[in-house]
């Protein structure tokens, strides 16, 4: 079996939520939805427990209080994890979710900052997820701040960036010195590749390795057992890359 | 006898009046399409729309109908059916305003009017440009900590109307919204609530707790008007799931004013005079 891409890194993204005890997932997000559920399964095997929030499904979204309440539950750190995208991300992990020119006279104006400005704060691990790793996604300096990656140290910040994942390679974040460093290059993509592809600055690790791919046992698992409960809440996802059909 | 007024959706759509803060909900959460479409019809005006956080094509269709003059928003989308076109060109064009926002601040400004206190603090934005442009928020220091603690306070922002749709009112009045709470929390923040339903039943919510825990009491509500279907083409939790080629035709037809006024006539949305 080849593992797809996407199968690729839902494997990556759920190797780094393998000890977490809540895993919140935003709008709009089916990869890391899966990651989450596939890191559950398997902590579960392991006889664990973990609590995976996904905001656009039913099932998964345990809240009574309204969509307020995941913020709530993150200012007051009871979520591990959480998910990040932007249309721009530069070198220091400030995210642009906003648009492309000289805020507010944009060329390209996009959907907004959602939660970020908040989530990117509190909650321990942010995982920046974006699959295009281009120079027009990764860039130096991002046009508008939806969210900064790091803060002075007198701002309360329990929280922050760890890793970025695209469809190239994982990075890791270090909040001290505001630097990326690459850890893993996907198969097919090299050092210099990435170089090309990025439009900052970052350090490339002394052990860089080729991204690991699913075993065969975890391919099985997210095809069988993941797939068909992504289906039920983001069904275009799922029929794109697995051929499911509601 | 019920507590509150029974109208028509047109009726509803005449009560908000043009320049009003108009309060928005989730696209997840009972958006009133059937009164939104009779908004465009009456030709509503300068309206300021709150969202929370966020609003699809409800906000779209009223900026493309010009009804819109300011928007207060974490985001303007059409969720996975891609970006919101009429709200791309308004704000490109310079035709609307926004203030950009970001989710728990929404929330946030409305808590403080539902506790009736004047601001409310909120971690994170510091360092955001979402904060440095909006003067309307100011960063204090924590008075209960010695150590240098900034946050950032943020003002009530009381609503002068919030609309939206529901399942059911009962024979009371009292409606009936389940887990969807921003829709609680928009009204406690309103000074006017206008709620349509699906249906009205002859019942009492409040005879047990598991109707109550997710009802709003009557005393909120200003008035309510029956329709059906009154959320497409978005969905209704528990009635009806949202109308994905509907949804998809109305994006495609946004992309151009020619084409948005097309969809408007064929949807027979066409100018009424005012009541």
């Amino acid at each position: 079996m080849d593992a797809t891409r996407e199968e690729l890194l839902i494997s990556v993204l759920a190797d780094k939520l393998a000890y977490d005890r809540h895993v919140a997932v935003g709008a709009a997000s089916p990869i890391p939805g899966a990651a989450a559920l596939l890191a559950k399964a398997e902590k579960q095997d392991a006889g664990g427990r973990m609590q995976v929030t996904i905001i656009h499904s039913r099932r998964h979204n345990p809240f009574t209080d309204g969509s307020r309440e995941l913020f709530d539950c993150a200012a007051r750190g009871l979520i591990d994890s959480f998910f990040l995208g932007g249309v721009q991300i530069d070198g220091r992990a400030n995210i642009n979710l906003v648009g492309v020119g000289d805020y507010p006279d944009l060329k390209k104006r996009f959907p907004g900052s959602f939660g970020s400005a908040l989530m990117y704060y509190v909650v321990p691990k942010v995982i920046l997820f974006r699959e295009e790793h281009s120079p027009r996604t990764l860039v130096e300096k991002v046009d508008f701040i939806s969210a900064p990656g790091a803060s002075p140290p007198n701002v309360h910040r329990p929280g922050g960036p760890q890793h970025l994942v695209t469809n190239r390679c994982v990075m890791d974040f270090d909040n001290e010195r505001a630097r990326f460093e690459l850890r893993s290059c996907h198969p097919g993509e090299t050092v210099d590749t990435i170089r090309e592809a990025t439009g900052f600055h970052f350090d490339v690790g002394v052990d860089v390795e080729e991204t690991p791919l699913p075993s065969a046992e975890r391919l099985t698992r997210i095809r069988e057992h993941i797939a068909p409960q992504i289906l039920t809440f983001y069904p275009e996802f799922a029929s794109r890359i697995w051929g499911l059909a509601a | 006898m019920s507590q509150v007024d029974h109208m028509s959706v047109e009726d509803i759509a005449d009560a908000v009046p043009d320049g009003a803060l108009l309060g928005v909900p989730a696209d997840y959460s009972g958006v009133p399409m059937a009164v939104t479409r009779a908004l465009v019809a009456r030709g509503a005006k300068d309206l300021r729309l709150y969202c929370l956080p966020l609003t699809t094509m409800q906000g779209d269709m009223l900026i493309g109908a010009g009804c819109v003059a300011d928007i207060e928003a974490a985001a303007v989308t059409m969720g996975e059916y891609g970006l919101a076109p009429c709200f791309s060109r308004a704000f490109q064009g310079g035709t609307i305003s926004m203030q950009d926002s970001t989710c728990p601040a929404l929330h946030a400004q409305l808590q403080a009017v539902e506790k009736g206190v004047p601001f409310i603090p909120l971690r994170g934005l510091i360092g955001s440009d979402i904060d440095h442009h909006r003067p309307d928020w100011r960063k204090i220091q924590n008075p209960y900590d010695d150590q240098e603690d900034p946050i950032v306070v943020l003002p009530a922002r009381p609503l002068d109307i919030t609309v939206f749709h529901a399942p059911k009112a009962d024979r009371n009045g009292n409606v009936f919204i389940g887990r969807q709470r921003e829709l609680a929390t928009l009204t406690h923040a309103s000074k006017e609530v206008y709620v349509t339903v699906e249906e009205v039943v002859d019942t009492d919510f409040f005879a047990t707790e598991a109707t109550a825990a997710g009802a709003l009491p009557a005393f909120y509500i200003s008035g309510i008007a029956r329709a059906e279907k009154g959320a497409w083409p978005l969905g209704l939790t528990d009635q009806y799931d949202p109308d994905g080629p509907a949804i998809r035709e109305y994006v495609a037809a946004a992309k151009t004013e020619a084409g948005f006024s097309e969809y408007l006539a064929a949807q027979g949305i066409v100018a009424r005079p005012a009541a």
